[in-house]
């Protein structure tokens, strides 16, 4: 066992750069392939929060006597899809408009009376979140003659859900090509690495060893490959990381939403997948090699 | 007429060719091998010496007849018992094939360390081994710094090394001076007591006279005949 690290080390060390390249390979496209993932995770996590939060304000036409308000409410209540409707009576919305504006208060202080209308907020059942239910939803809400207008704000939530898919889809096919990419790099390095032992490996077995004996190193070497360029690769993205999400946090107000960096369990997910590689990329070259 | 009557054969070939390409290197060779024989190739440089111990290691393969080695057919072997095969032979290359890029202890602890020997029995055997063939000083050289002699006897102590059943000499004294070729000499000698099965090819008549045996005699080929010494 001692006998095939050294080996490997030993190859290793006697190839330097080769190996560095290949490890700079391997970093780059687990570098690559983490940093999608990285990206899928909290745009996920961002859009689930906002779908979460689907909301349709029906902002009513002045006028409406307060007594009908009950009524409407049943009515609204009973379109499908709808899991709660709340009255927001115009007075409580002006409160909570100088709430959120306490700094600005001055620009109230003359108000003679209430700009804005009664509102129904209607708060949706899970599966209508999405961008056709909330749609009709809206239409039979508009069709009520005392609703004025109504607003569901996200309606660029289908688009980006959609913009999103596309760049889930480039992940996919980039983390590919990556893959491969390193996978024929490895295997590549292996092969001038058997290259370079061929008239050992030939000895080795003309002395009764086995295929397994004189394969292990190499497959060693690759996991190592492997390891090494996962290791790498993710450090680079956590620094990248760091960097990243401490200037976003200056700019934008906190708690809107946290961008979180990968969870153990991914980044052993990835290192594994990287150990992979260098597995895989092993096997080809001895494939071809050992007949 | 052979088969089946000798079962204390180690060795055995049936009208055996092998040819490379047009050129045939061994003409329907016939040849039993006892048990702890002795036994000499002789002729001369391209009569097909070292071709003949090939196919016993399956370093070539037969163009026609059989091998059977302790019974085991080898046109019949599978390529993961080939391994195993190798084990039941030392063998001195004519060429020695030594790993250039590893020192002397390496190369010889390389037929252990294959085996899965333990690293304190390893250390121990080849400084005995290399003792015996006077390169004890030599331990941490790398091939290309000794001397042909030298690496001779590097090749001599790896193929012994490993305590095997079946010795294959390819001109094992060929590059040695006359007190470094007894040496060997003696070493092989005291395998063969031991009960191991040696084949020397040597087109050298001294050392056969010097040591006595059955000679196989190889002419372009073809097995002219057999004398013993
Ligand atoms: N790999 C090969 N390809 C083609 N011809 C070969 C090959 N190996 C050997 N031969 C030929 O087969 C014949 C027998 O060769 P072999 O090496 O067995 O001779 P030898 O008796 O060992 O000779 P020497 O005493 O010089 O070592 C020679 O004519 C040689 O040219
Ligand atoms: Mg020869």
């Amino acid at each position: 066992m001692i006998f095939y690290y050294k080996r490997a080390l030993q190859d290793i060390i006697d190839h330097k750069f080769l190996n560095a390249i290949t490890i700079i390979t391997i970093a780059i496209s687990i570098l690559i392939v983490s940093a999608f993932s990285l990206f899928f995770v909290n745009a996920n996590e961002i859009i689930n929060s906002w779908k979460k939060g689907i909301r349709i304000m029906a902002y009513l036409k002045p006028g409406v006597p307060e007594v009908k308000i009950p009524e409407l409410k049943q009515k609204i209540k009973r379109i499908n899809g709808i899991q709660d409707v709340r009255f927001i009576p115009k007075s409580k919305a002006l409160q909570l408009l100088k709430k959120q504006m306490k700094r600005q208060s001055s620009l109230f202080e003359n108000l003679k009376e209430n700009p804005l209308p009664d509102a129904f907020e209607i708060r949706l059942i899970a599966s209508s979140q999405n961008q056709d239910k909330v749609e009709i939803i809206a239409t039979r809400l508009e069709s009520f003659p005392q609703v004025d207008e109504v607003e569901y704000g996200k309606k660029w939530l289908g688009r980006f859900t959609n913009f999103f898919n596309l760049f889930r889809l480039i992940g996919y096919a980039m983390g590919g090509l990556f893959f491969m990419a390193a996978v024929l790099i490895v295997a590549n390095t292996i092969r001038l690495m058997l290259y370079s032992r061929r008239e050992e490996v030939e000895i080795m077995r003309l002395v009764g060893a086995t295929d397994r004996f004189i394969k292990a190193p190499f497959y060693i070497q690759g996991l190592i490959q492997g390891t090494f360029g996962g290791i790498i690769g993710i450090t680079i993205l956590f620094i990248t990381f760091m960097f990243i999400s401490s200037s976003v946090d200056q700019g934008f107000s906190p708690g809107l939403f946290t961008i979180k960096f990968l969870s153990p369990g991914a980044f052993f997910g990835i290192i594994l997948y990287s150990m992979f590689v260098g597995w895989i990329g092993c096997y080809i070259s001895l494939k071809q090699f050992l007949k | 007429m052979i088969e089946g009557k000798n079962k204390s054969s180690i060795i055995r070939m049936f009208h055996v060719n092998k040819n490379y390409g047009a050129k045939k290197a061994l003409v329907d060779i016939t040849l039993d091998i006892p048990k702890n024989e002795l036994l000499f190739i002789s002729g001369p440089s391209g009569a097909g010496k070292t071709t003949l111990l090939k196919l016993l290691y399956l370093g070539e393969a037969v163009s026609e007849g059989q091998v059977l080695i302790e019974g085991m057919n080898l046109s019949r072997i599978s390529s993961k018992r080939i391994p195993l095969l190798r084990r039941k032979y030392g063998i001195i290359f004519q060429d020695y094939k030594l790993i250039a890029t590893k020192t002397v202890f390496d190369n010889v602890a390389i037929v252990l360390e294959a085996i899965g020997k333990k690293r304190r029995f390893i250390e121990k055997k080849v400084k005995s081994v290399l003792r015996t063939v006077g390169m004890e000083d030599s331990l941490h050289s790398l091939p290309l710094s000794l001397s042909g002699g030298e690496q001779q006897r590097i090749a001599v102590a790896r193929a012994v090394v490993g305590d095997p059943k079946i010795i294959l000499a390819d001109e094992p004294t060929g590059n040695l001076d006359e007190d470094s070729a007894d040496i060997v000499l003696e070493l092989l000698k005291r395998f063969h007591a031991r009960g191991a099965t040696v084949i020397i090819a040597t087109h050298d008549k001294e050392l056969i006279r010097k040591t006595g045996g059955r000679v196989i005699h190889l002419n372009q080929g073809y097995l002219q005949k057999t004398t013993t010494v």
